[in-house]
């Protein structure tokens, strides 16, 4: 008896956390699945999406993954079943996809990627189009904004030391970050990255990989002139180190990050960054775009990029053609 | 001889060992690798990184070791301390209206109230175990699952930061040249330390793990030790969330603390504690701690490429288990008889 009631307490709570909500309504249904909600970047372009398809009067239905690939083969399963009119899709892995992409095709649902993509034989014939991020490009924009600062302080030619806090080991944007800003730098043999570490995309490990960096340049006794992270966490953990270390972040040591997010804003014009390459999570608007585009009888092309600045205080205000103030658009920031 | 004996034969001697053999591998290749000097009364250096910065691992660890001690596993602690992070910073914050703002309430209520609610994770935890009889890991698995969801509610979903200065200060100040963590997880490890060899709880905990319905007959109420377990590691974990906010004076939902519960889980079995409960050895863990993160601080150093990083790593690991599990020690005893 007593073990009945402690079952039931368990089950009770467990209720309780899943509930759910179910809309009937005949309007055009989406059905999304995403990867989780692992980052403020992740959550960011999920209230994009959701957003965007409110305001479209689209009904969605949303499935968040859970990082897990079998959840989103069982989500996009379910979308058949359910007959939804488009389905909205970032896969968690590049691959495994084959089978459920044809039954997919067969159902004959237009399905439109959002920021990752998948790796089958044939795989555009999958897919409506890919919105998304181009991470090489976002290793350029990174390398040729320091470049021409460099150019502005009259460094031009000088020997730079540069440490590098790489992505998570073997993602996309780690690779990617990492290829288009050595595509930039290998021109310039002035430019040198001394130090290369993961720090895995989170904050701390930016600290903590920064310290070391921090130390076995000083036993070394070599300077770091700048810090290239590949996202904007692991800068501002990065920039406490610099702190605790006794030198001056955005001034002693140039530091880039990459993705635009708020903090990244703050520490800008705190004047403890120097610059933050844009990733926008915001794809919805472009997401329910193409949606209609398909509905309007149109073919998109298979790529598209989301646009995408860069922010700083100093170079926007000499180029402002190439380069966006971070103190205009910091009350705008939404993620 | 004898003396050399008891050395050889006494638990902390193969973790002691492991890390000893870390730390010469670095001195022979880098001799300053291992230089400390005082900076502004503070002493920096490799080795004092290595301590500092393996803090958050060997709280866990101190906790899980008790929690293997019974036979359990607890795979919760990561999603515990990020539940601990995020409950820290949303009180320093007041709520959530100026980042930099100080709080309202006193730091001391903030650190109180967030061991609290590491205990009481952990009491849930105990009471799925020891009450409804679940396996530890299902049991635990399901905290690890939903504490990273009651991270994210509290955060709404996004990283929380602080500028409040005394709460940095915990994580990332000095008292007479020595790191705070360092000194905080001293005192952890001498409670821990005394409550489980200074008084009976220790035992009890060994013969539960040993043995439950053996210590049940003998009139141990297995149940209850094992809730107090449970909770000692959600204590443990919470301290360890405090320490990591407060490091970093920000808190991301989905990244602080993922995986800790697995370094936790390697340094008490590097430190030479039993998986199948019974015997546990406190010192032991803390050292795997540090071993671990010796271990990181020497790739980081020596710039191994990140693809090679945690191959090595892994391989390391692996040798130094072997080194000191038990078959190892039997051949090694039985060739020295031998000759």
């Amino acid at each position: 008896m007593k073990l009945k009631w402690k079952l039931l307490l368990v089950f009770v709570v467990v209720l309780v956390l899943c509930t759910a909500s179910f809309a009937a309504d005949r309007r055009i249904v989406v059905g999304f699945a995403q990867i989780g909600s692992e980052s403020d970047w992740r959550v960011g372009s999920t209230n994009s999406v959701r957003q965007a398809c409110a305001d479209a009067g689209f009904e969605l239905i949303f499935v968040d993954a859970n990082q897990m690939q079998e959840n989103q083969l069982s989500a996009l399963r379910d979308f058949i079943t359910r007959g939804v009119d488009y389905i909205g899709f970032s896969p968690v892995v590049m691959t495994g996809w084959d089978q459920i992409m044809m039954e997919i095709k067969d159902a004959g649902i237009p399905v439109i990627m959002l920021d990752r993509n998948i790796d089958m034989p044939n795989h555009t014939d999958y897919y409506a189009t890919w919105i998304g991020s181009n991470f090489v490009e976002e290793g350029e924009k990174s390398a040729l904004w320091l470049l021409d600062y460099l150019g502005i302080h009259g460094r031009w030619g000088e020997e730079i030391n540069i440490v590098e806090l790489q992505g998570t080991v073997g993602s996309s944007p780690a690779i990617d970050r990492k290829t288009g800003f050595e595509n930039i730098i290998k021109d310039h043999p002035n430019l040198k990255i001394t130090q290369s570490q993961t720090g895995d995309f989170t904050t701390e490990l930016g600290k903590t990989v920064m310290e070391s960096f921090l130390r076995r340049a000083q036993s070394d006794g070599v300077k770091i002139d700048v810090l290239y992270a590949h996202n904007d966490g692991m800068a501002i953990g990065a920039i406490q180190a610099i702190k605790e270390a006794g030198l001056v972040p955005g001034k002693d040591i140039i530091i880039i990050g990459v993705d635009a997010v708020k903090l990244a804003f703050e520490a800008i014009l705190a004047g403890e960054m120097n610059v933050t390459v844009e990733c926008s999570p915001l794809l919805g608007p472009q997401f329910v775009q193409a949606i209609k585009d398909i509905e309007a009888g149109e073919t998109l092309d298979k790529i598209t990029f989301s646009i995408e600045h860069v922010y700083d205080e100093t170079l926007s205000k000499l180029m402002p053609h190439r380069y966006l103030s971070a103190e205009e658009h910091y009350p705008s920031r939404v993620y | 001889m004898k003396i050399l004996k008891k050395i050889v034969s006494s638990s902390m001697f193969s973790p002691l060992l492991a890390l000893f053999l870390i730390l010469l591998f670095n001195l022979v290749i880098q001799p300053n690798f291992l230089s400390v000097e005082i900076r502004d009364g503070r002493l920096v250096g490799n080795l004092i990184a290595i301590l500092n910065r393996s803090v958050p691992v060997m709280l866990l660890a101190i906790g899980m070791t008790l929690v293997i001690a019974t036979g359990g596993t607890d795979l919760s602690v990561g999603s515990v301390l990020a539940v601990a992070s995020a409950v820290s910073i949303s009180l320093i914050r007041g709520g959530d209206v100026n980042p930099t703002a100080d709080t309202a309430m006193p730091l001391i209520w903030v650190v109180l109230i967030t061991m609290l609610v590491g205990i009481a994770l952990g009491l849930w935890n105990g009471f799925l175990v020891a009450k409804i009889g679940m396996p530890p890991v299902v049991a635990t698995l399901i905290l690890m699952v939903a504490g990273r969801g009651l991270t994210q509610n509290i955060t709404r979903e996004r990283s929380l930061t602080t500028g409040h200065l005394p709460f940095g200060e915990i994580a990332n100040g000095f008292t007479w040249g020595i790191p705070n963590q360092c000194w905080i997880a001293l005192a952890v490890f001498l409670l821990f330390w005394y409550f489980s060899r200074r008084t009976a709880f220790g035992l009890f905990v060994e013969s539960v793990g040993a043995n439950r319905s053996a210590a049940n007959h003998a009139g141990i109420r297995a149940a209850v030790i094992i809730v107090v377990v449970y909770a000692l590691s959600g204590l443990c974990a919470s301290i360890a969330g405090i320490l990591s906010a407060s490091n970093v004076r920000v808190i991301e939902p989905m990244n602080t603390g993922q995986n800790m519960e697995l370094d936790a889980i390697v340094a008490v079995v590097l430190g030479g504690t039993s998986m199948r409960g019974g015997k546990f050895n406190l010192g032991g863990s803390c050292i795997g701690a540090i071993i671990l993160m010796a271990l990181t601080q020497t790739m980081y150093f020596y710039g191994v490429p990140v693809e090679f990083a945690l191959s090595i790593k892994a391989v390391v690991i692996v040798i130094v288990v072997i080194v000191q599990s038990p078959v190892t020690h039997k051949f090694i005893r039985r060739e020295a008889s031998a000759q």
